[in-house]
């Protein structure tokens, strides 16, 4: 049985290093020759801190969009009873069922229609409702008791007001979850940003790092120095999450 | 007691109704339309019934990336389901530094695909990078990673003289290089669904195993591998579904033009995304698109179907 756990230890161990090896390799990497001066460098070579700006600005409008959409969608999915609810709940499932490099093209003319293309609303707007966030929610807003509800009007609470200071307060474990998962995804996001957005003022982190990788290939130190500060920001709310980010992946079996 | 007036639930909706039309709906549609026109970057010219797909189906550079695509899912997902599930075995039960493992293994998936790949092409790079460093150190020859557009079948067989062509020569070397990448980047999240599934087996099947005297193995095939077959079904849809939408590795490894040596990392998304946005031709990117919804779509429906019957629920 002893035995069994240190083989047990020396292959997990064995795992970890592979996988730990690339940020092994990008850390160090980042501060070979310059030492810290190589952040600096990658730093000011390139507007990074326009990139991060515009990265934390679209991150967080996306969010506080997400949050406010779901709520009061889940709400009315979830507690209410009208003409098409179940029409409009499939319509919205549905479009869950469609990756979005299918209708990438499209969205694109769309937008230079509306003349959005290359501006804060192609990067923001299109993504601030999320049918797997408003489904979660709804699910957790069903789980409520009935009499809950009841009481709560009986006192002479209205039904935004139910919403606002009974149910979303009694949520706060799926509204984590739909925080974290909308952060990473907004954060993470590439195809889409990379599509819609020309101008190098409007460049998020992950586009930004995209071409900084394609005119610095050979500099490595400086494209390791500029990973790294792109992935710490989410390695660290990671490591402060790790246990509600690793529970809300697994129970929802969902990645981006 | 306020009543509210009938009208009012729809109001709950309608910002979240407002977006999913505008940007999923539509242009959901707007695709299928346009698979059936010529659009390009002069706008629309027509309606061309099935010209696209004809176009389509004809178009070598397109087989080509459904070929790469197929090779890229073939190498993902098996390595997908293995690695992971024999991590969850070990990671199962009470462990030591179980939450440390945990988090290490799960790094990669919370990091960006770009800055992933900023990190690997470096690691990969044939004169400098540390992989051939080590390689070299081992008395080996350096490889191309990247930049190796011989197919792995052909390299392996070189020495005994046979030159398997096309398909048989197996996938590009640098597209192998991307799956390991893949790999890598997705283990601690199939990790974590495998766990998941592990511990929702009850301890009483395990007790009446070994009542039984089955072994480490027989244990495994007799009541692992069937109670936890719902969760290994749904990660091989998973990820397949998510390999098959590969991007931003493949632009950020193998840059335009082309989709790595000889096009030979050259995946479908990778080609939808080249024909819309530096062809701009929206008409024959929406058909691919459509190829690629039929695909995705038969994929979630032979989840539905085999999940329900094939699959063994406790």
């Amino acid at each position: 049985m002893r035995a069994q756990t240190v083989l047990k230890h020396f292959l997990l161990i064995a795992g970890s290093l592979i996988m730990m090896m690339p940020f092994l390799w990008m850390v160090s990497t980042s501060f070979q020759q310059g030492g810290f001066d190589n952040y600096v460098e990658a730093w000011n070579r390139v507007p990074f801190q326009t990139y991060f700006l515009n990265t934390i600005i679209v991150t967080g409008l996306t969010v506080i969009g997400v949050l406010i959409t779901s709520s009061l969608a889940a709400y009315a999915f979830a507690t209410m009873d009208y003409p098409g609810r179940d029409m409009m709940f499939l319509l919205f499932l549905s479009t869950m069922m469609v990756p979005q490099p299918v209708y990438l093209a499209p969205s694109y003319v769309l937008l230079s229609k509306l003349g959005w293309v290359d501006t804060y609303m192609a990067l923001i707007v299109p993504w601030t409702a999320n049918v797997f966030s408003i489904f979660l929610l709804r699910q957790h807003f069903k789980t409520l008791p009935k009499s809950l509800y009841e009481a709560a009007r009986l006192d002479g609470c209205s039904r935004f007001g139910y919403l606002w200071r009974v149910a979303l307060p009694l949520s706060r474990s799926v509204i984590a979850t739909i925080t974290l998962f909308n952060v990473i995804g907004s954060w993470n996001s590439f195809m889409w940003p990379l599509v819609v957005t020309h101008s190098e003022e409007l460049r998020v982190l992950q586009v930004g790092l995209s071409y900084f990788n394609q005119e610095q290939s050979s500099n490595y130190q400086l494209l390791m120095a500029a990973s790294t500060f792109s992935v710490l920001p989410l390695l660290i709310l990671f490591l402060f999450a790790q246990k509600q980010l690793v529970a809300s992946y697994s129970r929802s079996g969902m990645k981006d | 007691m306020k009543k509210g007036s009938r009208f009012t639930p729809y109001l709950y909706i309608l910002p979240a109704l407002l977006v999913v039309i505008c940007f999923r709906t539509v242009p959901i549609l707007a695709s299928f339309t346009a698979s059936f026109s010529d659009y390009d970057i002069g706008g629309f010219h027509g309606f061309t019934g099935f010209e696209n797909y004809q176009r389509m189906f004809t178009d070598a550079r397109f087989w080509n990336s459904v070929t790469n695509t197929v090779f890229f899912v073939l190498g993902v997902v098996p390595a997908g389901i293995v690695i992971p599930l024999f991590l969850a075995m070990l990671l199962r039960g009470e462990l030591k530094g179980k939450t440390v493992y945990r988090t290490i293994y799960f790094l990669p998936v919370v990091t960006s695909a770009v800055a992933v790949s900023v990190v690997w092409t470096w690691l990969f790079k044939p004169e400098a990078g540390p992989i051939n460093g080590v390689i070299t150190a081992l008395g080996g020859d350096p490889l191309m990673w990247l930049r190796e557009p011989r197919g792995i079948f052909e390299m392996m067989l070189a020495p005994t003289g046979l030159k398997p062509r096309g398909v048989l020569a197996g996938p590009s070397l640098a597209l192998v290089s991307l799956m390991i990448v893949s790999v890598w980047k997705s283990v601690g999240y199939n990790t974590v669904l495998f766990l998941a599934g592990l511990e929702n087996i009850p301890n009483t099947y395990y007790e009446a195993a070994r009542l039984d005297g089955a072994g480490k193995w027989g244990t495994f095939r007799h009541v692992t591998w069937p109670l936890l077959s719902p969760t290994t079904f749904y990660v091989l849809i998973m990820s397949t579904i998510a390999s098959f939408q590969t991007f931003a590795l493949v632009y950020v490894m193998t840059p335009p033009p082309g989709g790595g040596p000889l096009g030979t990392t050259n995946v479908i998304v990778f080609y939808l995304f080249q024909k819309a946005f530096d062809r701009f031709d929206i008409g024959y990117a929406s058909a691919i698109s459509v190829f690629l919804f039929f695909v995705l779509l038969i994929l979630t429906i032979i989840q539905r179907r085999v999940g329900e019957k094939r699959v063994h629920y406790s």
